[in-house]
């Protein structure tokens, strides 16, 4: 084994742990802390697959910005812990080894029809400016509608907030 | 070098984790997180088969959708907010009716 293959699966462990850590804690803060190990490990994997831009962008906006909005939220709104409703017994003990079984077979399948796949070749170093270059060229229309997206999200959330009663 | 269909793997169920946690979880903000975490699997997929193909598209794609979640984080917040003031509960089974 390879050291890229041990640090996968020690990224990938990882990941998943933060994901049922986010489903099985109770109080909204510790589920956006398991969401936040979940983002930094990925971004740990993006870096493995040499793409050095998105791991950089996944850190600082989704780890960094995001993820700042999440908890300030929770703590404004002071978020307590998650009220125990009574989940209907098939939800229970039919839904959920169901949805595991979904869960596992959807991996199973994506596996195998991928197993044939060739180890594709390794990155190049200069990725971030060809990307840069994508960005600039091919996808500058798109790019720019961003600009007006996000411009669209500020105004929205301010009108939101300003709201009076 | 890793093989692809790990990350594969690894994205699909990390969706599926995602899926899991949209339906049963009760508190409208970890839903919330839920959603991004199934985007965060879609968006490992993208950046697999941009390095499998060879083609850098996918990771232009994986910019554009942190773009929208960014987006989409900042409005719904803002009325996850609202919804609080008004319902004094951050349960979603207490959130069943239109108007705010």
């Amino acid at each position: 084994m390879s050291a890229q293959i041990i640090m996968f699966f020690i990224l990938a462990g990882v990941a998943v742990l933060g994901a049922v850590s986010l489903i099985v804690q109770r109080h909204p803060i510790r589920s956006a802390l398991s969401l936040i190990v979940v983002m930094v490990s990925l971004a740990g994997l993006y870096l493995l697959q040499g793409a050095e831009f998105v791991a950089a962008i996944q850190i600082i906006v989704y780890a960094g910005a995001i993820m700042v909005l999440f908890v300030f939220v929770i703590m404004l709104l002071n978020a307590g812990e998650e009220e125990r409703t009574n989940v209907s017994g098939m939800a229970r003990y039919v839904g959920l080894p169901l949805s595991f079984f979904l869960l596992l077979q959807l991996a199973w399948w994506v596996g195998r029809g991928t197993s044939g796949m060739a180890t594709p070749a390794s990155s190049s170093p200069a990725m971030t400016r060809e990307l840069s270059k994508l960005l600039f060229t091919d996808f500058l229309l798109p790019f720019e509608l961003t600009s007006i997206l996000i411009l669209v999200a500020i105004l929205g959330a301010v009108v939101l907030a300003k709201r009076e009663n | 070098m890793v093989p692809s269909s790990y990350y594969l793997m690894l994205s699909a169920v990390l969706f599926g984790l995602g899926v899991v946690a949209f339906v049963f979880k009760r508190n409208i903000i970890t839903i919330f997180m839920s959603i991004e975490l199934m985007l965060n699997a879609v968006n490992l997929a993208f950046v697999t088969f941009s390095r499998h193909l060879g083609n850098l598209n996918g990771q232009v794609f994986v910019f554009f959708v942190i773009v929208v979640a960014a987006a989409e984080a900042a409005v719904g917040l803002a009325i996850i907010i609202l919804i609080a003031k008004h319902r004094q509960s951050l349960n979603v089974e207490r959130v069943d009716l239109l108007k705010l």
